[in-house]
């Protein structure tokens, strides 16, 4: 047991993988596990870049080729033109951004009055926006469009409009949870001397509690825009103009008629930014995730 | 104390009835000050207030009215019970209900199982754990175009990936998509595929908070690897796989974009029709949000049983 501390202790223990039969069975699990997962999770991604490369008929020949015998980069360049994805790119990167600028203004000033400033009925309030979570977001589509179509009030119509996207985001019964769940941790004591220096709500939410929640803020920020750029039903509905289009919408509807070979160069592009992402803020994605999810 | 008073644990439990402590001074002071402190609050609450209301509460009082409310040529009326009745006897219903069980329990079958199985596979392993982690969760990350469609290609009878393979090694190949008997499955392996990594990655977090000394233990009495999962692996996450169960109850049975990207709604006669793509149909092609929004409340009332019992297992665990 010198390289593993008891809470490392899982189903088979060290000295059994140290005796000569374990470490040969644990090398060859280990192996095959390597492969096989590379093979299945790597393998379609590897396969999607590569025929973007290649010729129609080279994407359909039998067997597969592994690498792409006469590349083609002009693939890409003719489905960035022919889809308009620098178009729908920014399109979605518009709506994730200003989605995630909405939630963290209003959620966060949300959760930090529920959490620190405890209004009459804040109690009620809140349970009101949990509650939501309780509701299945397909079941509310219909009325919700129905309210975009003719916002209550103000009779604006927000079709093809980016609010249609952002406003409903805030509506975020989990947001609200979790962000209020890491205010309720911050000591009241803080709050309490922030208010003898004279600090009034706002600034103490800017100076005391906003540097101190980075960590949810980012939990909060990654999902709100990894949220916006995975949806598909509701911006199919509310931005039926084709230049207003995010990617999934816009890729899914022009596919028709483009040569196998380009859509997939599209579908290459299209994932780009996203595997970026991941890849740049894979700690804090893979950490939030486990933090968050489970209490939802 | 300057104007502003920020409540703490004590103070807050009077602040309705204007009390004790330094803050007492002056009745009327108090309540003034009192008055502009909920105003504030409720200036930070106001957006997201609005949201809510706009965006969450009142869709769901619309839902119920919409759902006995017909409208026609600009005219709405109450119809009663007339939508309900409508999609009741719509000859797809039971298809897509039907579809939408048979959906859940292939998503259950497969995707509960299987990333719980290689969630105590990594657990076990003591090299390139980041690495696989990483690799299980890079499908999540697609944007759902990109995993739907390069499936559709694998999936093409005559000149996808999934059937060269299959040629290659003189295995039967299979009419994936193209057919109403494997239609479903091929999606559901599909989005397997799109979605495990986050339930693998939760459960590896279960499985690391096990402590140790169970497994010591169980050694101890001799026992095996299958009695030491039945035994102590699987009852130290049960909360976790119990929610896990329920979270994706929930969202399979919602399940809208992967049929509609991958066997366009509908699929060969039917058999991808679920309940949400129809209550789609039901707005969007047929123009009958009345009988669209019925749908939903059958849906609704199918799933809030699960949700009420999602959040009940939730607030015990805390």
């Amino acid at each position: 047991m010198a390289e593993f501390t008891p809470q490392n202790r899982t189903l088979i223990s060290s000295a059994a993988l140290a005796r000569p039969r374990g470490k040969r069975i644990y090398w060859t699990v280990l192996t095959v596990v390597i492969v096989v997962f590379t093979l299945v999770f790597v393998g379609p991604l590897y396969w999607m870049i590569t025929s973007g490369f290649k010729s129609v008929h080279e994407v359909v020949q039998n067997p597969p080729t592994l690498f792409p015998h006469d590349p083609q980069p002009s693939n890409y360049h003719t489905a960035w033109t022919q889809l308009k994805l620098a178009k729908l790119l920014w399109n979605t990167f518009y709506y994730a951004f200003g989605a995630l600028a909405f939630q963290l203004v209003f959620d966060v000033t949300a959760a930090y009055a529920l959490s620190k400033l405890r209004p009459v009925l804040g109690n009620v309030v809140l349970g009101a926006m949990l509650a939501t979570l309780m509701i299945p977001s397909a079941v509310l589509i219909i009325p919700q469009y129905m309210t975009v179509l003719d916002l209550p009030l103000l009779h604006v119509n927000l079709i093809n409009h980016p609010w249609a996207i952002w406003l409903p985001t805030v509506a975020n019964g989990f947001n609200i949870f979790l962000l209020k769940r890491f205010f309720d941790s911050i000591p009241n004591d803080l709050m309490a001397a922030a208010a003898i220096d004279g600090a009034g709500p706002t600034r103490t939410l800017l100076s005391i509690v906003l540097p101190m929640s980075r960590p949810i803020l980012g939990v909060v920020s990654i999902f709100a825009v990894v949220n916006v750029w995975k949806d598909f039903l509701w911006p199919m509905l509310v931005e039926p103009d084709p230049t207003k289009q995010p990617i999934n919408i816009g890729i899914n509807s022009l596919s028709q008629g483009v040569p196998e070979n380009v859509l997939i160069a599209a579908l290459a592009i299209s994932a780009l930014p996203t595997l970026l992402i991941f890849l740049l803020f894979q700690r804090n994605i893979m950490s939030g995730l486990t933090a968050g999810s489970l209490k939802g | 104390m300057a104007a502003t008073t920020v409540p703490d644990k004590t103070t807050r439990r009077h602040a309705g009835r204007g009390t004790a402590g330094p803050k007492a001074a002056g009745g009327r002071g108090g309540l003034s000050r009192k008055l502009t402190h909920n105003l504030q609050a409720y200036g930070f609450l106001i957006g997201a207030i609005i949201c809510f209301g706009l965006f969450s509460w009142y869709p769901m009082v619309r839902e119920f009215i919409m759902s006995f409310q017909q409208t026609k040529r600009g005219v709405t009326s109450w119809v009663g019970f007339h939508n309900i009745k409508t999609v009741y006897h719509d000859p797809y219903f039971w298809t897509a209900w039907k579809n939408t069980g048979l959906f859940t329990l292939y998503a259950l079958v497969i995707g509960f199982a299987v990333p719980f199985l290689v969630a105590i596979l990594l657990n076990e392993l003591r090299h390139a754990r980041a690495y696989l982690r990483v690799l299980v969760y890079l499908p999540v990350m697609l944007p759902p175009v990109a995993g739907a469609l390069l499936f559709k290609y694998f999936y093409n009878p005559e000149y996808g990936l999934f059937n060269r393979i299959l040629k290659f090694f003189h295995l039967p190949t299979s009419q994936w998509l193209d057919s109403s008997h494997t239609a479903l499955i091929s999606v559901v392996i599909a989005a397997t595929w799109m979605s495990m990594g986050s339930a693998t990655l939760i459960y590896l977090a279960a499985l690391q908070n096990i402590p140790g000394e169970l497994y010591e233990a169980a050694d101890l009495d001799g026992a095996g690897l299958w009695s030491k999962i039945w035994h102590v692996t699987i009852p130290q996450t049960r909360l976790v796989l119990s929610l896990m169960l329920l979270l994706q109850i929930v969202a399979t049975m919602q399940e809208f974009t992967n049929v509609f990207l991958m066997a366009g709604g509908n699929g060969p006669e039917n058999s991808t029709m679920t309940v949400v793509y129809m209550v789609y149909q039901y707005g969007y092609r047929y123009n009958n949000f009345g009988g669209a929004a019925a749908l939903g409340l059958f849906l609704l009332l199918v799933l809030v049983g699960f949700s009420g019992l999602y959040a009940r297992l939730n607030r015990n665990s805390d």
